[in-house]
């Protein structure tokens, strides 16, 4: 499962990496998109992978036994989910009004808006 | 008590400024000065309190892990310097009040300077750890930049105030970097602790390097030779400013570091140089260079850099006496100094110049002004009974009294005092008692003035007329407080118990025949003043090849350099940035991975599911088809599909709430980035082959990279203390049994509040992105093919509630099975989000009944009050507080504490987010008003199709 996650992540990398290059502003967006699965992924997956119960306690019991997943990535993933979002959305709504300032959606000519 | 409130007294003054000087503008003067003059009579009643051995201290805890504390200690000196900053402060404030145009911003300003700077300079001297003097020698700094830069509006005002910030900023780091030596080799950041360790501290090898630097500080700050042109220049800042800065305060700053470090470093060899040749240096240029200027405050600001190279001088040669006439003229200068600058002022505001040649016979029109610079001219010029004669009496007697060098000191001080004699003269008798210039005939004198000439306010002649008879009133009785103001003092500066008793009259010696020489070249000179004035251009010629060209010199060139560098850095090109940031995280990364060592590939596809292989094939394709995609509606669902099957992992993987939020969240990120696609052109091909090729290449390697670093990562075998003592507290100390929302609104709240401030934030800043006016069209779907569907509207209607009701459970169940504020609150703003897809953002913003940044607001104020319960408890800050267990018929067992009050912050904050980001991106797509427009709903149809498939 780690190697298959590790690919994973490889792809969504190179993804990322190649769409924040481009010069247009909304491929610029849909790598942020990637870049935020990409570590999510990664953090989950550096965390160790447990393909047993949930980090839950059951009903009738006062402590987990047994083997199950780390809780502790989960957390600090759950909350980077959300947040990865925010900056999706924040990076669209720039990206929306940079095009409408300046004019066009080719970063190379936001070079020219500034000194 | 005093200590403490002489930092905060000033400061509070300062933070009121503007309050009081809008509300009573013409009494704000006065009301701003009571801070300083209750400071002064405190100040005064510790006189005679305060002696070598008995001083006042204070200590509060800061940072005790950087010995950096709040230690305050009132000593002789700091007392001295404590009733001039005061007392003449006081003055100021009241003379500024008439000087300056009675408008309430400016005076606000002013104010609002004035006071922050004398939180600095009383900081400075009461300060007894050596951070804290750094922190405050700072202080006077940047607030002395504001008050010489006052006239902002002035290019010049502005350049010349910079100036003194770099020059006494750079000092200033110079003098940290001297102190953590200084406190490093005593092993002690308290300063009296330093100073007790006397002459043998000196020896050691990091004071010895310390010294230099602490030297840098002080002559910076108090316009020593090489670096004294800013002084002159910083007669660009009002006159009241100029009164503060260069009689009794910040001048005046680098000489009690002087004063305070002498029993230290005084026997050093590079002291008993540096000192006095740097400080006869800046006397004699000083003195000389005044002597041709035509400005009254240029001449008051050169007689201020030939007084301190004198004092400067002087605690160079040290010894008692030298130290006790170092001290008596700087008290005299700092009388009679702020007494001249604020005549100037009242010569300006009278006459409308400050030119002398066009100056004369004032004395009938401004009498009262006349009385004050008068005294204060004998005073500077060394006139008994006034206090200057006395200063200059025991300059006179320590030149006279030195082994080897009395000659040559003495005749410095003798050419310094005799101009200094000439300059005083020049700024404090010509203008009044000259015969007025015979500029034509038959006109009368004031015609060539400006103004027409008359005797300033009452506020204008108070700070003058005070100073000018303090002056002559501890000139005649110096017995009377030289025991009380001066041992102390003296008994500091030199570092040992020293009793000083003063008189007036030493009878017929040495030092008075010296008087009686300065008296003659004095007034000799100054018989020559119209003469040396037609030569104005000796002054110019010494200014161009003044030290202030290498300032220039370097200043332009950091700034063209900079400016070069910039543009070469800073290109505005996105892709270079990208390519920079890339690599250098590529390269330490693999760096890394190589310094560890061992990279391995043990794994294998052993466990591995066939499903798992068909998802993970599926994902890794449908990453290409976004990443290579030709339009956005493909690349959008390679990514839905890609975040769908993370979902996935999650859920195989032990993470339920992971996965619920990842699928919440992917839905709408996929919904929202397709509706505001429609306001975007779609995808173009811009980038050339080449670079399209270098892209594909870089991004491999970034992929080879991390597939490596996450393999590698995996092997580490971590320790699994923190993870399993967090599962087993879960339930016994945070009654929860869903581990990780535990871990979120409880362990580790903290980093939960702080995301969902996150989250507010960028809703705030999407709000200015894409701002909504009242006038601005709503999205209405009636305009769009989704407004025609009847299926979506209802299925919206119904859902709506629906989401609600499930989100509530989720929130509630939260703790103990999957669930939480997160989830909780993406599930009701889907509900919303889809409401507002169908029926209108207009309705959808009714529906939630608040604005969504309100949501927000009252969100992170829930999360951060549950925060405070505890402390109001007496528990620390963020500890869970409970509710005893109680049960109900439905629900059974109930826990209610405030994890959940703040799980209840959590959900508001991301339904306010999501809402107000959707609404925001809904109402860019479909202007209501304009259906027919640029989008219209023809054009969605076939770009829709794609995605639907």
């Amino acid at each position: 499962m780690e190697l298959l996650c590790s690919l994973i992540i490889g792809a969504l990398v190179a993804a990322s990496v190649y769409c924040i290059l481009r010069r247009s502003i909304i491929k610029f967006v849909i790598g942020i998109a990637f870049l935020g699965q990409a570590v999510n992924l990664l953090v989950f997956t550096v965390g160790g992978l447990n393909q047993g119960a949930p980090p839950i306690i059951p009903a009738d019991a006062k402590t987990i036994i047994g083997s199950y997943a780390d809780p502790l990535p989960q957390a600090l993933v759950l909350t980077a989910i959300v947040i990865s979002f925010g900056l999706l959305v924040f990076t669209l709504a720039l990206a929306q009004r940079a095009t409408k300032a300046v004019g066009t959606d080719d970063l190379e000519a936001f070079r020219k808006t500034d000194s | 008590m005093l200590l403490i409130s002489a930092i905060l007294a000033p400061i509070l003054g300062s933070i009121v400024s503007f309050t009081v000087t809008k509300h009573w503008t013409r009494w704000a003067s006065y009301i701003l000065a009571i801070p300083p003059a209750a400071l002064f009579i405190a100040f005064a009643s510790q006189i005679g309190n305060i002696t070598y051995l008995e001083t006042q201290s204070v200590s509060f805890e800061w940072i005790p892990a950087l010995q950096t504390n709040i230690d305050l200690q009132l000593d002789g000196l700091g007392l001295i310097y404590g009733l001039m900053i005061c007392g003449i402060g006081t003055l100021i404030m009241i003379y500024a009040g008439g000087y300056l145009p009675n408008d309430a911003r400016t005076l606000g300003r002013f104010y609002t300077y004035i006071l922050l700077f004398m939180t600095g300079m009383l900081g400075l001297v009461l300060a007894n750890n050596i951070i804290l003097l750094f922190i405050f020698w700072e202080l006077t700094s940047i607030s002395s930049y504001l008050l010489i830069g006052f006239n902002n509006e002035s290019a010049e005002a502005r350049r010349k105030a910079l100036q003194a910030l770099l020059v006494t900023g750079a000092g200033g780091v110079s003098l940290l970097a001297g102190l953590i030596l200084l406190g490093t080799a005593a092993d002690t950041y308290i300063l009296s602790e330093i100073i007790d360790q006397g002459h043998a501290l000196a020896s050691h090898p990091l004071a010895v390097a310390a010294l230099p630097f602490i030297l840098l500080g002080a002559f910076t700050k108090s316009a020593q030779f090489p670096f004294h042109f800013w002084l002159p220049n910083a007669m660009a800042a009002p006159t009241p400013v100029s009164a503060y800065l260069h009689s009794a305060t910040m001048v005046k700053a680098g000489i009690f570091l002087l004063f305070k470090l002498h029993p230290v470093f005084g026997m050093t060899t590079l002291w008993m140089v540096a000192l006095p040749v740097c400080g006869a240096i800046t006397l004699l240029y000083g003195a000389i260079t005044g002597l041709f200027q035509r400005d009254l405050k240029r001449i008051l600001a050169f007689t201020t850099m030939a007084v301190l190279g004198m004092l400067v001088m002087l605690i160079g040669l040290g010894g008692e006496l030298a130290l006790k006439s170092a001290l008596l003229f700087m008290i005299g200068h700092a009388l009679y100094k702020a007494t001249l600058f604020m005549t100037a002022g009242n010569i300006d505001h009278a006459t409308g110049t400050r030119d002398v040649r066009i100056l004369g016979g004032l004395k009938t029109i401004m009498p009262l002004t006349a009385i004050a610079a008068g005294l204060a001219a004998f005073s500077k010029g060394g006139f008994p009974p006034m206090i200057g004669f006395l200063g200059k009496e025991y300059v006179y007697k320590t030149s006279s009294t030195l082994e080897a060098a009395a000659p040559f000191i003495t005749a410095i001080a003798l050419a310094g005092n005799a101009m200094l004699l000439a300059l005083a003269f020049k700024a404090g008798i010509h203008p009044y008692w000259s015969k007025p210039p015979q500029l034509a005939k038959g006109k009368p004198y004031s015609r060539f003035l400006p103004h027409s000439p008359h005797e300033v306010n009452k506020a204008m002649l108070a700070g003058p007329l005070i100073l000018a008879f303090t002056s002559l009133i501890i000139g005649l009785f110096p017995q009377s407080w030289s025991d009380v103001i001066i041992s102390p003092a003296l008994s500091e500066a030199t570092g040992v118990d020293t009793t000083v008793s003063l008189y007036l009259w030493h009878g017929f010696n040495v030092p008075l025949l010296l008087s009686a020489c300065t008296l003659a070249i004095g007034l000799t000179i100054y018989a020559m003043r119209q003469w040396l004035w037609a030569r104005e251009g000796v002054a110019t010629d010494i200014a161009n090849k003044d030290t202030e060209n290498v300032y220039n010199y370097a200043f332009s060139q950091f700034v063209s350099q900079s400016k070069d560098l910039t543009h070469k850095i800073q290109n505005g090109s996105l892709r270079s940035y990208l390519w920079t940031i890339i690599i250098t995280a590529g390269a330490l990364v693999t760096y890394k991975i190589f310094a560890l060592g061992t990279v391995s590939f043990e794994h294998t596809f052993d466990n591995v599911h066939f499903f798992h292989f068909a998802l993970g094939a599926a994902m890794l394709i449908a990453t290409y088809y976004a990443a290579v995609a030709g339009s956005l509606f493909k690349a959008l669902a390679g990514i839905g599909l890609v975040g769908y099957g993370v979902a996935l992992i999650f859920a195989i993987n032990g993470a339920p709430d992971l996965a619920i939020t990842q699928v919440i969240v992917e839905t709408l990120a996929v919904a929202l980035l397709l509706f505001a696609s429609l306001k975007l052109p779609d995808f173009r091909r811009l980038s050339s082959k080449r670079s399209r090729v270098f892209d594909a290449i870089l991004a491999i390697g970034c992929g080879g990279i991390a597939i490596v670093m996450t393999l590698n990562a995996t092997q580490i075998q971590l320790a699994p203390t923190i993870s399993s003592q967090l599962a087993e507290w879960s339930y016994h100390l945070a009654k929860g049994k869903n581990i990780v929302n535990v871990i979120l609104v409880d362990f580790r709240a903290l980093d939960t509040f702080g995301e969902i401030a996150v989250l507010g934030i960028a809703a705030i800043g999407i709000s200015i992105c894409l701002p909504r006016s009242v006038s601005d069209p709503e999205y209405d779907p009636s305009n769009t093919t989704l407004g025609r569907s009847l299926i979506l509207s209802m299925g919206a209607k119904i859902l709506l509630p629906v989401c609600i009701i499930f989100s509530l459970l989720a929130l509630y169940r939260g703790h103990n099975e999957p669930g939480g504020g997160f989830i909780g609150g993406l599930i009701c703003a889907a509900g919303f989000v889809l409401y507002a897809f169908a029926m209108g953002t207009n309705k959808a913003r009714k529906k939630l009944r608040f604005d969504s940044l309100k949501w927000i607001a009252s969100g992170l104020l829930l999360a951060l009050a549950s925060a405070f319960l505890g402390p109001l408890v007496g528990k620390s800050f963020m500890t869970a507080l409970w509710l005893p267990t109680f049960n109900l018929p439905v629900l059974g067992a109930v826990h209610l504490g405030t994890p959940l009050i703040f799980d209840i912050g959590v959900f508001f904050v991301v339904l306010g987010f999501a809402t107000q980001t959707a609404y925001a991106f809904l109402d860019t797509v479909v202007p209501a008003n304009k259906p027919a427009s640029d989008s219209n709903p023809q054009s969605i149809e076939p770009k829709l199709a794609p995605s639907g498939k």
